[in-house]
């Protein structure tokens, strides 16, 4: 009965990630879409929270690839441990978690 | 068989219309026959906070339709203690909801349920369908 | 599986809607089936067909419909938004005494249970917006 958590925000900017990440539970994912995949650059200041979700909590995050290209970040920043997928990868996890909630 | 369908509202009301027309949906699928409720978290627990009147700003006052939910058999309105907290609120700070319960003689109860995290995360799991705004 | 995808962004104004686009495009790459897109808030401005992007820029209205018209999609525009923010059939103009209507190819008006029956019969409902 996994959950798959939809963020769109950069975390610099709205509290959105944090809460998500609040209230996501063990099994669920969250994934990073639109201006949210800027946290998910290696050496930003949200590294420690979504390595302890990831490690901690047994999240899993992913963040969408074509909006961090769109963005100039190349994927070799992205945080190791976070696993980038494109729009059909985006589908899958809607297919694998019976659940999607998105925080707008 | 119904569905269980959470109205997420993480926004405060009046500076966007989020607040708004999440309500305007709301009482469209009290007419459904599924299960809802509302769940107020971060600045969404403004949207349900007494003495709202927006006359100056020059929108219309739509918090006390809140107050007739419970009429559309909605009954259950979720509010996170942290988001409360982190932003100086108490349940004092809330309109005091409320439904007549027609399995207990009409009885007069809250429809507002203050919980905490933990629990906002366990109901949020247990959702078939939420709709974010 | 079935997949109802709300869109509650106007076009360009904000990403919601190419990202809503992206994603039903790739569901129905993968053989799923969308059983409605609605449009809720601002993101009733997705259905205009009045809009004239530059030459170069994409044309989110022509796409939603191109690709309404090659799957058979149902794009529903949520009436009482769409009153708001001055969307128009021609027989909600007609009804409103108004001149002129502005609604794109392969979109609908209607309400907002449209909405709800789409979560209650949809496997998955997805909502895209700010």
């Amino acid at each position: 009965m996994a959950m798959l958590h939809i963020v769109n925000k950069s975390p610099f900017e709205r509290n959105t990630l944090k809460s998500c990440l609040g209230h996501a539970l063990a099994g669920d994912s969250v994934l990073l879409i639109e201006d949210a995949v800027i946290g998910a650059v290696s050496g930003s200041s949200v590294v420690a929270e979504l390595q302890q979700a990831i490690n901690g909590n047994s999240i899993s995050i992913y963040a969408l690839g074509p909006d961090l290209t769109a963005r100039g970040v190349k994927l070799e920043r992205v945080l190791e441990g976070i696993q980038v997928v494109d729009y059909a990868g985006f589908v899958d996890l809607t297919v694998a978690n019976e659940k999607t909630q998105s925080w707008l | 068989m119904a569905k269980k369908f959470m109205y997420l509202n993480r926004k405060a009301p009046y500076g966007t219309v989020y607040a708004l027309e999440s309500l305007e949906v709301v009482l469209i699928a009290a007419a459904f026959e599924q299960e809802v409720s509302l769940a107020f978290l971060d600045d969404g627990v403004y949207q349900i906070a007494k003495g709202q009147n927006p006359k100056a700003v020059g929108m219309k006052n739509f918090s006390p339709t809140y107050n007739a939910l419970g009429d559309y058999g909605i009954t259950k309105l979720y509010v996170e203690r942290e988001s409360l907290a982190e932003r100086g609120l108490s349940e004092e700070d809330l309109m005091p909801i409320v439904y007549e319960d027609e399995d207990d003689d009409y009885a007069e109860k809250p429809s507002v349920q203050v919980i905490s995290r933990a629990e906002m995360a366990q109901i949020m799991a247990e959702q078939d369908v939420t709709f974010s705004f | 599986m079935k997949y109802t995808i709300m869109v509650n962004e106007g076009p360009y104004q904000h990403q919601s809607s190419d990202t809503a686009l992206q994603f039903a495009r790739a569901a129905l790459e993968k053989g799923h089936e969308i059983f409605r897109v609605f449009f809720y808030h601002d993101g009733v401005n997705n259905g205009t067909r009045l809009a004239v992007p530059p030459k170069d820029d994409r044309m989110l209205q022509k796409e939603w419909s191109e690709l309404a018209e090659k799957h058979g999609l149902d794009l529903v525009i949520c009436i009482a938004a769409a009153q708001r923010r001055g969307l128009m059939d021609a027989s909600e103009a007609k009804r409103q005494g108004l001149n002129a209507d502005n609604i794109a190819a392969g979109f609908r008006i209607s309400g907002l249970g449209q909405l709800i029956e789409g979560g209650i019969e949809s496997d998955r409902t997805i909502v895209f917006g700010d």
